[in-house]
């Protein structure tokens, strides 16, 4: 399987590229505003957000046209990523050992690659909610088209947009989580590209075997 | 549109507690359509058209003399004209003005998202107040009788008001007055309940419609608009009025269960992502990570 990424001067590895962090953004910053419009129409309690993402009306306008942008990035993700996220026999390790990762014993986790198995669910699940949205959600955009013998299309397309909403919802929560606050670093690999090389072993070991070449004796 | 000497009892999309709510002693209105005498004259439409001010579109001509084939934003009252063959061959009109049924359970008012879009006032009238209307359409998809029609200029969804305005000046809806059969009637639901009880029995008793009864669905609690039908069991046959209509499961579902699910589940996630990161904290400080990097460097 091929690894992106190379040894920077300064030691660092470099993780993602321009190309991955850029298309990183535009997904984020499309599905942050989808998130709060969205949110605003699922709930009454919530409707002020409307008001923060341009008022109500607009926020029903420009919604899908966020969509659209944030359906782009994720097909171009899809193409930079899919070949990097397919599920192995060491992702299957993962998952069993899945509770030593909540413990943050990520000493006895199998080797991940580049990507652990959650970060390839993660992946997964939003190309996969992501085509269930952008259907459903060609629908809620022109309900003035679909006769009304048709009505079951909208019918089923308000349960199945607000379902995967919510499944990438709990996606989006772990993301911002683990990103942000669990593994120290992994943000601002973002956002700068690279990573430290201990960031690297710890938490992508066959990667980083990949990147360094063979193993060292070990120091411990 | 809002109206001054109307309290509201319901609004769409809205958190906290509705200002009209028990505050008013008032009947609920209802207009009772007595198919049975309708004579398709289109008075009601042409009222209707004149008191909401509505401009005109064109008519559409399929060979019946129905004007077109469905409500429109700027039409929202609409006889459906049906030829009907009777069990001995011999053929019947049925004709059956349809507008907005002002529904006790407003399958609109249900769907809709944007706060104060959908009013019900305490005399049982389902507005739509424009100026709050979002365009989602939800309504479309919450209404069992397929009447809010979206206008691609505004971007709002319109449909008959039951003339809220001339109501809370003690008028009758525009479509009443005009009437020159007196099929239509207006009053409390009770009062149109009763007549039309009356009606039915008489249809059953002495012109020979043995199913002659009241379309009044229960399953939307009941209607702010009744018929008369000759034929209770048919009431697909006057222009597809729905048989036993309700707020569609799939918007019930959505509003009920999958909210609560999902409220509960995003709520529960953000809760227990930061409990763990209480209990478990960062899985590593990215200091540390650095200074482990650095001891390493030859």
């Amino acid at each position: 399987m091929s690894t992106r990424g190379q040894i920077l001067p300064d030691g660092r590895i470099l993780r993602y590229n321009f190309v991955e962090r850029a298309t990183h953004w535009v997904s984020a910053f499309s599905y942050i505003y989808l998130l709060l419009t969205g949110l605003a129409f699922w709930s009454p309690w919530l409707y002020w957000l409307a008001i923060l993402c341009g008022g109500p009306q607009i926020s029903r306008i420009l919604h899908p046209w966020a969509g659209l942008i944030f359906t782009v990035s994720i097909i171009y993700m899809y193409l930079l990523w899919a070949a990097h996220m397919h599920t192995t026999d060491t992702d299957k390790a993962w998952w069993r050992s899945l509770r030593h990762y909540v413990r943050n014993e990520d000493e006895q986790m199998p080797p991940a690659g580049r990507f652990n198995a959650g970060q390839k669910l993660l992946f997964w699940g939003f190309i996969v909610c992501g085509i269930l949205l952008l259907l459903t959600g060609v629908i809620l955009w022109f309900p003035e088209y679909i006769p009304w013998s048709l009505g079951f299309l909208r019918k089923l397309a308000i349960l199945i947009h607000a379902s995967a909403a919510l499944l990438t919802i709990g996606l989006f929560m772990i993301h911002i989580y683990m990103s942000v606050f669990a593994e120290r670093g992994a943000f601002s690999s973002a956002i700068r590209g690279d990573v430290s090389q201990e960031f690297a072993r710890r938490y992508h070991p066959a990667w980083y075997q990949e990147m360094v070449g063979p193993a060292p004796p070990p120091r411990k | 549109m809002s109206q001054a000497t109307l309290r509201v009892q319901k609004i769409s999309g809205h958190a906290g507690s509705v200002p009209g709510e028990g505050t008013q002693r008032e009947s609920t209105v209802c207009k009772l359509i007595d198919t049975t005498t309708c004579i398709g004259c289109k008075a009601c439409e042409v009222a209707c058209m004149e008191w909401n001010d509505l401009p005109f579109g064109q008519t559409v001509f399929d060979n019946t003399y129905q004007t077109m084939p469905d409500t429109r934003w700027n039409y929202w009252n609409l006889i459906k004209f049906n030829e009907h063959e009777r069990e001995d061959g011999t053929l019947m009109w049925l004709m059956r003005k349809d507008q907005c049924m002002h529904c006790a359970d407003p399958g609109c008012l249900a769907a809709c998202p944007a706060d104060g879009a959908i009013v019900q006032y305490t005399n049982g009238i389902v507005d739509f107040q424009q100026q709050n209307c979002i365009g989602c359409q939800y309504c479309v998809t919450g209404c069992p009788f397929n009447i809010p029609k979206f206008n691609q200029e505004t971007k709002r969804v319109y449909k008959c008001t039951l003339c809220a305005d001339r109501v809370s000046e003690n008028l009758e809806p525009a479509c009443i007055k005009a009437c020159p059969t007196g099929c239509l009637h207006f009053g409390t639901k009770e009062d149109m309940s009763g007549l039309a009880e009356t009606r039915a029995r008489q249809l059953r008793d002495h012109s020979g419609f043995a199913n002659a009864d009241v379309y009044d669905p229960p399953g939307v609690g009941g209607t702010g608009v009744i018929y008369v039908l000759h034929d209770i069991t048919k009431p697909e046959a006057y222009g597809g009025l729905p048989k036993n209509p309700h707020i569609p499961y799939s918007v019930r579902l959505w509003k009920g269960p999958l909210k609560w699910l999902g409220n509960l589940a995003m709520i529960g996630g953000l809760v227990g992502l930061f409990v763990h990161y209480l209990r478990y904290g960062p899985k590593s400080r990215e200091e540390e990570l650095e200074r482990k990097h650095e001891g390493e460097q030859p």
